[in-house]
Order: C-alpha cells, then structure tokens, then sequence
C-alpha cells in the first residue's frame, strides 16, 4: 500500500486563514472541529486518481505540509522552515477573502519558498510589485485558495471576487474561493473539484512525465545550510 | 487670556501625541493585521495622547512654563480623563471584544460584556482594602480612591518589569552566557525533525488508504446514527476502524514530538545568530555595556534590600543631594535653585523618555510573540491598559526624583496618597521580581544544553 509513489505540496499562507481547516477537509472530508494554531509544520496525505476514468489511471500519495507561522516571523523560525521547502512539487497559496493583508502577503511567501537556495532567512524588499521573471520562470504549479467565502456579503462579493482574480492572474494559477467549514465546496463534480483535480494532475505530471525536459528546483541542498547560513548576517 | 493660550498649546501637543500614537499602532503593532475596529485604534492613541501629556506637565512644572493655574487645571482634567479610560471605558472594551470572538454567546454580546465589566469593577475595588493607601475620609467615587488603586496595579507592573528588565538586560547582552552551538548540532536536529515528519506521513498514508478502501467497500464511517445503529456498533465494529484508532495516538505522539523538535531547531538558529552577532563590534559594544549593567542590576537589589530591611524611603531627591554633596564637601558654590531645575529636568527628560521608549518596545515584542488575528483586539486592548496603568503610576514614583518644590503639583492633584507606601511596594516587588528572574533564567540555563546532547 505504501509503495505507491508521492508527490509533496506545501500549504502556505499567514496564520489564521484556515490552512489546517482546508488540509483536513482536503485530506479526510471532514470538517475540523477544534482548528488550533500550527506550531511548525503539519502534514496530512490525500489519495489522488491521476488522470481518473482513463486507461492510465494511476493513484498517487499527495502529502500536504501546512506550514505554520506568518510572513513577518524571527529570521531563526525562517531560517528552520527553509528546511519543510526541500524537494517540493507542489505550492497552495492560502488567502482570507476578508483580510486583504493576507492576500499582500502571498507574495513574500512564495518567494520566500522560491528564492530559498539564495536568500535563506529570507528577508525580502517588497515595494508592493512583483517580479514577473520570478513566476515566469517558475516551474512549480501553484494554485490560489480564497477561505472564509461565507463571511463576505452579497454586495460585496463581486469586489472581492474580481480582486483575487487579478491575484491568481499575477501567480500564473488557478484559483478557488471556499468556505472551509462547508464540504459542498468541493462536491464531486462540482467546478472547484475539478480544477483542484486538475491542479494535483499537473502537480504529478511535472513530477513524474516532464522530468527528463525540463529542470526541477527543490532537490535537497546541504549546501543551503553551510554556504547559506554565512549569509544570514549580511541580511539583516 | 493666557488661560486660552496655554490650553491651545496644550491641546497641540496632545493632538500630536495622538497622532504619533496613531503611527505606531500601524506601523509596529499591527503591520501584520487588518484594522477592522478603529475604536480600538481609536483609544490605543488616546491613553497615549493623555499619557504623554501627563509628563508634558511635569517638564512644564519644572520650567516653569505656563500659568500655574491653567497648569493645575490641566493635570486635573488629564488625570480625570485617564482615570475615565482606564477604569471605565477600556474593561468594558476589553470584555467587549473577547465575549465577540466566542461564537456562542455572539449574541448577546451587550449584557455578558457589561456582566464582565461590573465582575472587573468589584475585583478592582476590593484590591484597595489590604493596602495602607488612603486616608480614609473620602468619598466612593473620588480621584484619590481611583488614582490610590491604579497606583497600586502600576507600580506592582512597573516593578515586574524592572526586576525582569534588570536581571534579563545583561543576561542577554553578555556573551559569557551563551551557548556553544555547532552547524552540526544544527544539521542533526533537523536530520531528526524530518525523520519523525516522514514517520508521520507513513503512518497516515496508511490510515488513507485503509479509509479508501473501507469507503470503497461500502462501510462508510460515519458516526452510527439511531439506537440500533449504536448498539451494531458496540458489538460488530470493523476491524479497520480500530487499527485507525491505534495509528491515530501513534501519529498524535509523533506530532507533538515534532513540533518539539521544531522548537528546538529555533531555539539552536537563534542562539547561532546571537553567536555570529557577538562577533561584531556592535556585538562587542553590548556585550561590555552588559557587565556594567550587571553591576548595575547588583546594586538596585542591594539598594531594595536596604531599603526594606532598615524600612527607610529616601526624603531627599538625588538632585538636591547631588547639589548637597558638592557644595558641602566639594566647596563648590553656585546657584543652587538655577542648577537644580535644569539637572532636575534633564533627569525627570531622561528618565520618561527612557521608559516610554523601553515600554513601548516591550509591547511590540510581548504584542508579536502572543497574538494571533483573532485575539489582536482583546490583545491590543490590554496592552493600552498596562500602558496608562504604567504611565500613571510612573507619575506617582517621579515625584520622589524631583526637588521639593516641584513636587508640589503632583501632591495637590494627586491628593493624600501615602507616597512612601508605593515606594516601599515598588522595593518589594522589584526584589521578589529580580530574584525570581534569577532562579528563572538558572533553571532555563541549566536544562537547555542537556537537550542536545542525546543523539
């Protein structure tokens, strides 16, 4: 049962916009009854279809690791999370409809995951743009999730709405809003079940089928300790 | 006239307060957070503004600017406005937005926060009865039993602090201290956090499977609903769900264990950047300043003690001693009365700045280290009481570093407070503080090597 193959997707986000609600309902169908903070990082597994009702249905292990902790974190608690963003295939950016900051913050946390070979300890100048290279070039998919859709009002929600769109366009990714205390979000059939279908599907292909043509980032790298650490005083 | 004038300037400089109260509060304290609520926006920067402008009135007693009179009815005014906040308008808050985050009572959020509010108000009247503080022929509702009892929880917070700040200051400045930690020690804690993660991941693929094909099966593991459903449960219950319930304590040990080590793997970076900083110069500057405040800090507890053993609160201020001393025994003649305003002045300067500032930068680490979004209102809330409680009380302990005749002002505002009983109390606090930081800051010191060494 364990000897089929896995892939590892990170969860990311600012502390308290449902991370570990959303991995539960993902992993167990299930709604979390009692969320509490993350100290550190924790990991649940999903069981996927890859490519389900074809002929080259496959079922793969996808281990969801919820990193806990926020953006503006002592660069010591950066610096042991580097260790969680080893050889990942996978990025879902978590975000809270009702708290813009959060969405801002989305930035610094995929390039703190992106640059982490470069700048460890990951102290960012954020002038508010974006680098578009950066997601250019970027290899892994990543896919945009919207918690907490059941406390923005009606009238408010096409704002919101056209707002994360922008946001997902700028990550090249998918997006999908939800309300992690509601399973029929993600109902068999339902479009958002597809697209994170889709996503996971894309998650494996670029792990598995695409290996040999283009170049995956995220081996482990013991150099990141030794030649990275000497950085950390000059990043300050 | 000059009353107008002297009020616009007052009004002046406490919009300016308000405004830098304002700054801060976006900037440091909730630069990671959305402001929903302003009215806590909104009274974070009023206890400051009033704060402030307390110590502005001080400075202004010892210059002598302004009118006398326009002065005494600006501090009465001040004092009654702070007292306003912090007894009445803060709590109700407080217990306003902690009974908003519990979703049950989300309803009735008005009475069970006015039940809060009254509970707070009997616990913070009762407070004054074992104290010596007041004269007892005043009314319920006056200035001096209100001031008499914030004084009380000020001066035991300030005196928390300081015994901390003393014995924590060159605990973390000295280099002496700290910890030898090596990349490899690093490497191998970590080796082992992800070895317990990739436990755990093994452990629930397991459980997900067995799920799947339970769920494929047809027995879907739903919570059995009904009398029969109960009682098909108790006596034919599949065997997977029991080995799920086998795997799910092993995985809950193996998280606890890893979040553990999480901790530790912090704690080891931290100390490694401390070891990289005290290598500079800057590094080399504190770890100096360091010794000197260790004897500081030595001499303050021998000073406490003194001061409780032989029951003795110092009468004169250590201005008119220090001009004292030189005149007697230096023989050096100069105009005492110019001489002591203005070293009276850069004291009192020194010593509120120096406190604004090292309280306010407590608060944001405090604020960083405990909030979360939920909680950041209830948080920010206290951290503004503590904050005015701090202030007032630090009017009531300044009086003793100013020369008499600038004393007067706080004694006819503040009323018949017995002043020595809050210094006596501040000297308790401050050494049963300091040596229980001590023992404190041993005991953390002692276990921590220990830790790494087992493979």
């Amino acid at each position: 049962m364990a000897s089929l193959d896995r892939v590892k997707v990170l969860v990311l986000g600012d502390s308290g916009v449902g991370k570990s609600s959303l991995v539960h309902l993902l992993c167990q169908n299930q709604v979390l009854g009692n969320p509490s903070w993350t100290v550190g990082c924790s990991v649940d597994v999903r069981v996927h279809d890859y490519k389900e009702g074809t002929p080259e249905e496959k079922t793969y292990y996808i281990e969801l690791w919820d990193v806990g902790g926020s953006v503006g974190s002592a660069s010591s608690v950066k610096s042991t999370r580097t260790v969680f963003y080893n050889s990942v295939n996978g990025i879902i950016l978590v975000h809270d409809l009702t708290n813009k900051k959060s969405s801002q913050n989305l930035y610094r946390w995929s390039l703190e995951v992106l640059n982490r070979d470069s700048m460890p300890t990951g102290v960012l100048v954020m002038n508010g743009d974006y680098d578009q290279e950066k997601f250019a070039d970027n290899q892994i998919p990543l896919l945009v999730i919207g918690t907490k859709l059941d406390q923005i009002h009606e009238t408010k929600r096409h704002e919101v709405l056209t707002r994360t769109a922008f946001l997902a366009e700028d990550f090249n990714a998918e997006e999908i809003n939800l309300d992690c205390t509601n399973p029929r979000y993600l109902a068999a059939g339902s479009s958002n079940a597809v697209k994170l279908s889709r996503f996971f599907d894309k998650v494996i292909e670029m792990r598995y089928f695409l290996r040999d043509s283009n170049q995956i980032p995220g081996f482990p790298d013991r150099k990141r300790l030794l030649g990275g650490t000497f950085k950390n005083l000059h990043y300050d | 006239m000059s009353f107008l004038i002297d009020s616009s300037i007052m009004i002046t400089s406490q919009i300016c307060f308000f405004g830098f109260g304002w700054l801060f509060f976006m900037r440091q304290l909730f630069k990671d957070y959305e402001v929903r609520q302003y009215v806590v926006q909104v009274i974070f920067s009023v206890t400051f503004a009033f704060s402030c402008t307390m110590f502005e009135l001080i400075i202004f007693e010892i210059l002598g600017v302004l009118n006398s009179s326009s002065r005494y009815f600006h501090w009465k005014m001040n004092l009654c406005v702070i007292l306003l906040i912090l007894v009445f308008m803060i709590p109700f808050y407080i217990g306003y937005f902690f009974v908003s985050n519990i979703r049950l009572l989300h309803k009735q959020r008005l009475p069970f926060s006015c039940l809060l509010w009254l509970t707070f108000m009997y616990f913070f009247w009762k407070l004054g009865d074992p104290f010596p503080i007041l004269s007892p022929k005043h009314g319920i509702l006056s200035i001096e039993q209100l001031i008499s009892r914030v004084g009380v929880i000020g001066v035991t917070l300030m005196a928390l602090l300081s015994g901390f700040g003393a014995v924590n200051c060159p605990y973390t400045y000295m280099s002496y201290f700290l910890r030898n930690v090596t990349d490899t020690d690093i490497l191998a804690l970590e080796r082992r956090l992800l070895q317990t993660m990739d436990m755990i991941i093994s452990k629930k693929k397991r459980m997900a499977m067995a799920r799947r094909t339970m769920f494929q099966k047809g027995e879907v593991h739903n919570k059995p609903s009904g009398f029969w459903g109960m009682i098909k449960s108790v006596t034919a219950s599949a065997p997977g769900s029991e080995n799920l319930t086998l795997i799910q304590q092993e995985v809950d040990a193996l998280e606890e264990l890893s979040r553990q080590l999480f901790l530790e793997t912090v704690d080891l970076y931290a100390t490694k950047e401390r070891i990289e900083y005290s290598k500079t110069f800057k590094g080399k500057y504190f770890n100096f300043l360091g010794y000197f405040f260790s004897i500081y800090c030595v001499w303050k507890i021998f000073m406490a003690t003194i001061n409780i053993v032989f029951d003795r609160v110092g009468k004169t201020d250590p201005v008119t001693r220090g001009i004292e001393i030189t005149v007697n025994y230096l023989g050096i003649q100069f105009d005492v009365k110019f001489w002591s305003q203005h070293i009276s002045f850069i004291l009192v300067g020194i010593i509120i700045v120096t406190s604004i500032r090292g309280l306010l930068i407590t608060l944001t680490k405090f604020f960083y280290a405990i909030s979360s979004s939920k909680s950041s209102n209830v948080i920010v809330l206290l951290l503004a009481q503590i904050m005015g409680m701090y202030f007032v009380s630090s009017v009531l302990l300044i009086r003793m570093s100013m020369p008499l005749e600038y004393r007067t002002i706080i004694t006819e505002v503040l009323g018949e407070l017995q002043f020595n009983f809050y210094h006596r109390w501040f000297d308790v606090i401050f050494l049963v503080s300091a040596l229980s930081s001590i023992l404190f800051l041993y005991l953390a010191h002692k276990q921590a090597p220990e830790k790494h060494v087992a493979p």
